[in-house]
């Protein structure tokens, strides 16, 4: 399986991410600047997290225009699987791939640590590695966390089970506890907390390996099997 | 050359996290007169005049500018200017 993770100007978890592929699922990835026009040749693309454009304007929101995102947007369309974490998340929302917007965090302070997480969902191909209600430990990392969305998207998130992960604890604001939801086909995953951060013991947890697992395994039922 | 003026505000009912820290600053400050503060954003542009250029300057907000989910936009287009 080949991963692409893309590189904006001010990205700057990408090498967690190629470490996560490499060395959590011994796949082939490669780091995509964000000038390329296409990202075709991929099986999975990944949005890493940062600071894209410095976080100008609003966070994601330069980059959503990025050269690259056409074609990543036109992936996305087409059912290929993609993962936002963090910067990457707030990307997904501002390109519309996903419903909702990020806001500041509740209590303004920017949040680094380890925290507990649901498994609210585990029927997407990012998540079938773990149990339904699993509490899992991975790192945020993030300001601008607090996720937001009117009363009716929430409804539609809810009736479609596209709320994937919640925070155990309240930590920034975000409505419902809201830490990562995918869109309405299931092959789009934007999430704040940071699963690459969290493949190996030696990091402070391996929680986040399953999730890596799950994308291959996924992919594998509907290509490997079938060759 | 003209001049247009963006001014970005949160739609009502969304939290402002940073005007809630303002106000309770304020407050500590003895200004208890303040019932709320809203911030946002001021975007100034200098912009070619063209025939369509509200409408454009429309798209830019929409697209842009102001993330339409959370964010309400105006903006005044100013006197041409040399």
């Amino acid at each position: 399986m080949k991963f692409a993770v893309i590189v904006f100007p001010g990205s700057n978890c990408d090498d967690d991410m190629v470490y996560a592929v490499q060395e959590g699922l011994q796949e082939d990835v490669d780091k995509v600047w964000y000038t390329e026009e296409s990202v075709a040749d991929y099986d999975a693309i990944l949005l890493p997290g940062g600071f894209s454009y410095g976080d100008y304007l609003r966070s994601g929101a330069i980059a959503r225009f990025a050269p690259v995102m056409e074609s990543v947007i036109e992936e996305a369309q087409k059912g290929k699987p993609v993962l936002g974490v963090c910067n990457g998340f707030q990307v997904l929302l501002e390109a519309g791939l996903l419903p909702g917007a990020m806001q500041r965090n509740k209590n303004l302070k920017f949040i680094c640590r380890p925290v507990e997480l649901k498994v609210d969902n585990n029927e997407t191909g990012f998540t079938k590695s773990y149990e339904k209600g699993e509490s899992i430990t991975v790192p945020v990392a993030h300001g601008d966390g607090n996720y937001y969305c009117d009363n009716k998207t929430l409804q539609q998130l809810k009736e479609n089970n596209q709320i994937v992960f919640t925070y155990q604890d309240d930590i920034n604001g975000s409505v419902e506890g809201i830490a990562g939801i995918v869109n309405e086909k299931g092959n789009v995953l934007g999430m704040m907390p940071h699963p690459e951060r969290a493949t190996t013991s030696l990091l402070g947890s391996s929680d986040g390996l399953k999730l890596f697992q799950s994308i291959l395994n996924h992919w594998r039922e509907s290509h490997v099997l079938t060759s | 050359m003209v001049k247009v003026q963006v001014y970005v505000t949160l739609k009502e009912g969304v939290l402002d996290p940073q005007g809630s820290a303002i106000t309770h600053s304020l407050h500590t400050m003895n200004y208890n007169e303040v019932k709320s503060v809203q911030t946002g954003k001021y975007i100034e542009l200098e912009v070619e005049k063209t025939d369509d250029l509200e409408e454009r300057v429309k798209e830019m907000c929409e697209k842009l500018l102001s993330n339409p989910v959370i964010e309400d936009y105006t903006y005044t287009i100013g006197e041409a200017v040399s």
